[in-house]
């Protein structure tokens, strides 16, 4: 009998296509998706060197960071976005590549539109110009960010030259309570990994909490692998995610379907796999999570307070811990839940899904927006964004006084017009609370969709199950 | 790519954790079509005030470093964004070698696709070449590829350990796709192969 593997061996091993005398190791690309900010000094190398897109049906493009969640009829008006989202049209036209256009319905953020499309499959090999790629893992796809040169090496040959990664099982057993959300998990495993901790692996999430969790929740949870630091996060297919993909537009039909199927029922973890690190988690014990800090890592239940630096007793963390209370301009010991805040963002790839409005809108139904709060909710996609206006979302939470926007990365990194003003403190869905990420001088609290509509709704941070 | 052999130079000192690549290349600089011209702004909000001047403490703007070619970091280097922004704007202002206890996965490789060589050390050998740069102008560090050597300025000699195929293309300035296309024939091979028992990918 062989060797028991992991899904990740799995799914690396069926990709080599060649491994030298070093290691290094020649993996095939099945699908590549492409974005405005990544790709044009790609394209460009491409262009240099007389090359072609070799597989242009295997590559899907769309413009993202850069788009207005406003009226798009009036077009981009910063000068270098329009550039930017103009030379993937040109770049797109040239090559081959199908380009879901800023007009078309199907366009939103790169991450949301794969999986939608049925572009991500299982056991599928998934690369992008961009660091959240990790998210379509969660259909048990073996799912990475790359550079640029490597955007480049992809278009060209279809291939990457990689070094293989170490095997890391996550295990959230039990069951979440009420008010608690795959954010929550997610922040919960940072806080327990660290942003470094992930570093050279790749990570099984399993689990009966993880099993429970739907697609989006397990996109959630992947989205936000990098974040520790880790190259991927996969989930092994299951019915949640044959139920998800079924007639998808890009998705395998009739005959070919139970042939995928089939196929795809094989990927998982065998019994007696060994990973290289095991970490398990009580779901049970995850609460409702927010960040204090300018790292993801910086992260702790709503109910507790901001840690002191004094107490650290490593050096660099503690420099890093004053710094970071300085920025975000907390002192130690302050509760959590209390602190005020002026903004509020609802969206993103690792937030901006149906289900993340319905939780949200479930939260704010009948409610108001606090004084002086301005908040914002930007679907991840057009197809989102129509799904909830059927269901009535948008009127939820414009009533609530929330700005209903069109799909975007909008504030998540703030490329376009959306942004935080200095000293602006902002409860947000996004991934990451880097210095100057929203914004320049902006100060962000990572949450999950249901807190941060709570948020809007008082004020101020708050634990969602307390508010009444 | 240019190659990467021996180089001698100042060293910087930036003795903080976590450094990501937003801090490095902030997103308003990413609108740009092209590699170069990014060397300005790195660590653009580190290094300039809210009206674009210089703060004078931060340490590329001190005098001595202005013309750092060696960088010395803390633990995790690199995390966050995928951008190549970030050693493009690194390279641009003149650094070609990063020395750090760890660095985040999709940065490390960038770092070998633009001609910068990352060196991971053990924190104590990453401290006493961080107070070895605390010196300033007078104390330059040779980064010795071939031998895979860092001697600081006092003589003392650190080794340190690199993917042989990485120092290989450093070395040589070989492009990857080139070499990856010399593989065409196995490319085929396996697309065929695939096809056949993944006719749905
Ligand atoms: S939503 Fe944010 S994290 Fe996701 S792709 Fe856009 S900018 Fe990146």
């Amino acid at each position: 009998m062989s060797k028991p593997r992991t899904l990740f061996d799995k799914i690396w091993q069926s990709h080599l296509v060649d491994v030298q005398d070093d290691g290094t190791c020649l993996i095939y690309i099945d699908r590549h998706l492409v974005h405005e900010v990544t790709s044009p000094q790609a394209f460009e190398g491409l262009r240099a060197a007389g090359r072609k897109v070799r597989c242009p049906e295997r590559t899907l493009a769309v413009a993202d960071h850069n788009v207005p969640t406003t009226d798009r009829s009036l077009g981009i008006a910063d000068e270098e976005s329009r550039i930017q989202v103009q030379t993937l049209d040109d770049n797109c036209a040239e090559f081959g590549v199908e380009y879901l256009r800023m007009d078309d319905v199907r366009q939103g953020v790169v991450h949301i539109v794969g999986p939608e499309q049925g572009f991500t499959l299982p056991g599928a090999t998934i690369v992008c110009g961009d660091s959240h790629t990790s998210t379509h893992g969660a259909f048990g796809a073996l799912a990475f960010g790359i550079g640029t040169s490597e955007v480049e090496h992809v278009l060209a040959t279809q291939t990457l030259l990689q070094s293989p990664a170490r095997n890391m099982r996550v295990t959230v057993n039990g069951t979440l309570s009420a008010g608690v959300s795959a954010k929550d998990v997610a922040l919960a495993i940072i806080g327990r990994l660290g942003t470094a901790g992930g570093t050279g692996y790749v990570i099984e999430y399993a689990g009966p909490v993880i099993r429970a969790l739907s697609m989006e929740g397990r996109m959630t949870v992947c989205n936000m692998t990098i974040e520790a630091g880790a190259r991927a996060g996969m989930i092994a297919p299951d019915g949640t995610t044959f139920a998800y993909l079924r007639g998808r537009p890009r998705t395998p039909k009739g005959a070919a379907w139970e042939l995928a199927q089939a196929n795809w029922r094989m990927l998982s973890t065998d019994e007696g796999a060994v990973f290289d690190r095991e970490i398990v988690l009580d779901g049970a014990e995850i609460e409702p999570q927010v960040t204090w800090g300018t790292s993801p890592e910086d992260v702790a239940p709503i109910g507790s307070h901001v840690p002191d630096p004094a107490k650290e007793p490593d050096e660099g963390k503690r420099r890093a811990m004053e710094r970071a209370l300085d920025y975000m301009g907390l002192a130690p010991g302050t509760p959590l839940a209390g602190i005020a805040i002026d903004r509020v963002f609802i969206g993103s790839c690792t937030n901006g899904r149906i289900e993340d409005l319905r939780a949200a809108a479930a939260v704010v139904q009948g409610r108001k927006v606090a004084e002086g709060v301005n908040a914002l909710v930007v679907p991840g996609s057009g197809l989102v964004k129509e799904q909830a206006e059927s269901e009535g979302l948008d009127a939820i939470f414009l009533e609530a006084g929330f700005e209903w926007r069109e799909p975007g990365c909008s504030m998540c990194l703030a490329m376009n017009a959306d942004r935080l003003e200095p000293g602006e403190r902002c409860a947000s869905t996004s991934n990451r609370n880097f210095e100057g990420r929203q914004g320049r001088g902006g100060r962000t609290h990572l949450v999950s969709p249901e807190m941060a509509a709570a948020a809007a709704i008082a004020g101020r941070l708050v634990d969602v199950r307390k508010l009444v | 790519m240019q190659t990467f052999t021996t180089l001698t130079g100042i060293a910087a000192p930036l003795p903080m954790i976590n450094v990501d690549t937003d801090m490095i290349i902030p997103k308003q600089f990413l609108k740009t079509i092209k590699r170069t011209g990014l060397g300005r702004n790195l660590f653009d909000e580190m290094r300039y005030d809210a009206n674009g001047v210089e703060k004078p403490d931060f340490v590329l703007n001190r005098p001595a470093y202005r013309g750092a070619q060696v960088l010395i970091a803390g633990a995790n280097f690199g995390c966050g964004s995928s951008r190549e922004h970030a050693p493009w704007a690194i390279l641009d202002f003149g650094i070609r070698c990063i020395i750090a206890p760890g660095f985040a996965d999709i940065f490390y490789n960038n770092c070998f696709k633009n001609g910068i060589l990352p060196v991971k050390l053990p924190q104590e050998q990453v401290d006493r070449l961080m107070a070895a740069a605390e010196r300033g102008a007078g104390a330059t560090v040779t980064v010795d590829l071939e031998h895979q050597e860092i001697r600081g300025p006092d003589g003392e000699r650190v080794s340190f350990d690199v993917d042989p195929f990485r120092k290989r293309c450093l070395m040589e300035g070989l492009d990857d796709i080139g070499l990856t296309l010399r593989k065409d024939a196995a490319i085929r091979a396996f697309e065929q192969r695939h096809a056949h028992e993944h006719p749905w990918l």
